[in-house]
């Protein structure tokens, strides 16, 4: 029993540590693009934009195949259970809002962590290794502002905008097997999907996309900070950023999804 | 030699004709329940070279790193330029950090950006100089470290020697009042390592700037130093001149000079200890 307490004194420690060091980056992150551009120091555009083309148009390819595929798997196990009920034509609207309300922004968002947290964590922890960081430091470069700022922009334009094009694909994968297995048409297809549709889901889809780009930059950054040791530092603080990517974004989706329905009940 | 005074945030050490650079009062680091820095007093006068000389794990990289806000003292105080660094803001560290250069052990230049971009990196965030200019600069800088032309290179494109350069010049980009050095000829061959020496003698004659130096190399010491302190266990054992260094006759100064071994020691923390010292009352310092 004391062993317990002990172990949950501990964990809760830890957590604490963890939750408080992503805060006070968060804050930081806030004042160095809300409030430090009004103070004359200077916003790193470059930079982002560098970042946001390696972050979403890079991602653009993989997001939409993925999401074509689960367009397609979505379709094909809805008209497995709508063709006992005679509702084949509900195919549509159970792919539509699935798509857009959750998998398009859950795939995304675990895509991304794939590609663009791991590398978060495996690019600022080599540079703490190899005293990146701290000559950043000495220079008088806040670390923040220099690695975390333009990471965190480009997460939060991009991420919503490759959301929407695996909302797309998802749909499109979802017409291509009404086209082949039910005899639509493209275009009756997509008429009934903006019919299935309501804006509600797109919007809920997209503010879920931005809650993950700040976990995913968050965590893939800090992880990246926390890096010590040589090369077997970066590969675990690169593998725990991708574990605790994974179960903060399905977290956090649990509890937005569970809002978003309590929300609208009534 | 020296006096005190008071500026409101504790007492100042000065020097009667004001020159010290770097200040330390008192300095203790601990790391759990290993003290690695103990009652550090030392004082660096501007324009000479401060060379710090111990054996590995003896804690003159910690001590550098604090001297440049990487790490933060248990307790004590470091006065740079007359200023309690341990009781500025961010930002005034940051405004004094630009009269501060540091060459790292392992040169730390960012991998994704050229030479070039290396050094002017500093020049560009805190400038208001126009691009044409920074690009001169740089150039003047890579120049001044015998590296011109490289400017478009990649920082794994240089060889470890033309590495150290660079993160010299990059060191350099701000022309800062106080330079740091942390073991610039550690994993150099003689014959790179002494171009590197014989680079900061050359820099020391033309800049008179502030030097500190920290290293394990008797020769770079020697050649380079107008003061020596010897770091032993996380305490400072000797301050004085390369002369009196060579006629001291504390012990483990002469096994430092002379390059006689320790008795070897198979258990760790046997070996840690021998390093650091044990902190008498963890917690009391804080």
């Amino acid at each position: 029993m004391h062993q317990l307490f002990a172990l949950i004194g501990r964990g809760s420690i830890i957590l604490a540590e963890y939750v408080g060091g992503i805060s006070k980056m968060t804050y930081a992150c806030t004042y160095w693009i809300l409030v430090a551009p009004l103070r004359g120091k200077g916003f790193r555009w470059y930079a982002s934009l560098r970042q946001m083309v390696v972050v979403g148009f890079n991602a653009v390819p993989i997001v939409s195949l993925i999401s074509c595929f689960i367009g397609v798997i979505v379709a094909l196990q809805g008209a497995y259970s709508l063709r006992a009920f005679g509702a084949l034509n509900y195919v549509v609207n159970m792919v539509a809002v699935i798509i857009t309300r959750e998998l398009g922004p859950l795939l995304t968002a675990i895509i991304v962590i794939g590609r663009s947290g791991s590398s978060f964590a495996a690019e600022i922890g080599t540079m703490k290794v190899g005293e990146e960081v701290d000559a950043l430091e000495t220079m008088g470069l806040n670390p923040v502002r220099f690695l975390v700022v333009p990471r965190y922009v480009a997460m939060l334009v991009m991420l919503p905008c490759l959301t929407t094009v695996a909302d797309t694909a998802g749909i499109l994968g979802g017409a291509s097997f009404a086209m082949v297995s039910l005899g639509w048409s493209m275009q009756n297809y997509l008429l009934r999907t903006v019919d299935a549709l309501v804006m509600r889901d797109i919007v809920s889809g997209l503010i879920k996309s931005l809650v993950f780009a700040v976990i995913i930059t968050k965590i893939g950054c800090y992880e990246g900070f926390s890096v010590q040791g040589g090369a077997e530092g970066v590969g675990r603080s690169t593998t725990a950023s991708v574990v605790k990517s994974i179960f903060s974004v399905i977290a956090a989706d649990m509890v937005f999804t569970a809002i978003f329905y309590y929300g609208t009940e009534g | 030699m020296f006096r005190s005074g008071s500026d409101g945030m504790g007492t100042m050490p000065q020097a009667a004709d004001n020159t010290i650079a770097i200040a330390i009062r008192n300095l203790a680091a601990r790391f759990g329940e290993r003290e690695i820095l103990h009652d550090i007093n030392l004082e660096i006068l501007q324009g000479e070279t401060f060379v710090i000389l111990g054996g590995s794990g003896c804690g003159k990289s910690t001590l550098l790193r604090m001297i440049v806000g990487l790490q933060k003292p248990t307790q004590g105080q470091i006065w740079i330029n007359g200023l309690n660094i341990t009781q500025l803001s961010e930002d005034e560290f940051n405004e004094l950090r630009k009269k501060i250069g540091m060459a790292f052990q392992n040169s730390a230049l960012f991998n994704s950006m050229t030479v070039g971009e290396n050094v002017a990196l500093s020049l560009r965030e805190h400038t208001d100089l126009e691009d044409s200019t920074i690009q001169i600069m740089t150039r003047i800088k890579l120049e001044q470290v015998g590296l011109s032309g490289c400017d478009p290179l990649m920082p794994s494109q240089l060889s470890g020697g033309m590495r150290k350069r660079a993160g010299i010049a990059r060191a350099l980009a701000m022309d800062p009042e106080i330079l740091l050095f942390d073991e610039p000829s550690a994993g150099l061959d003689p014959i790179i390592a002494a171009g590197i020496d014989e680079l900061i003698l050359r820099l020391k004659q033309a800049f008179r700037m502030t030097i500190v130096l920290v290293t394990h190399e008797l020769a770079s010491a020697f050649l380079l130093a107008d003061r020596i302190a010897m770091l032993d266990k996380g305490a400072i054992l000797f301050v004085g001149t390369p002369d009196e260094f060579r006629a001291c006759t504390i012990p483990r100064v002469r096994q430092f000079l002379e390059r006689r071994a320790d008795q070897e020691s198979q258990d760790v923390e046997q070996y840690l200890k021998s390093l650091t010292r044990e902190a008498t009352t963890p917690g009391s310092r804080m």
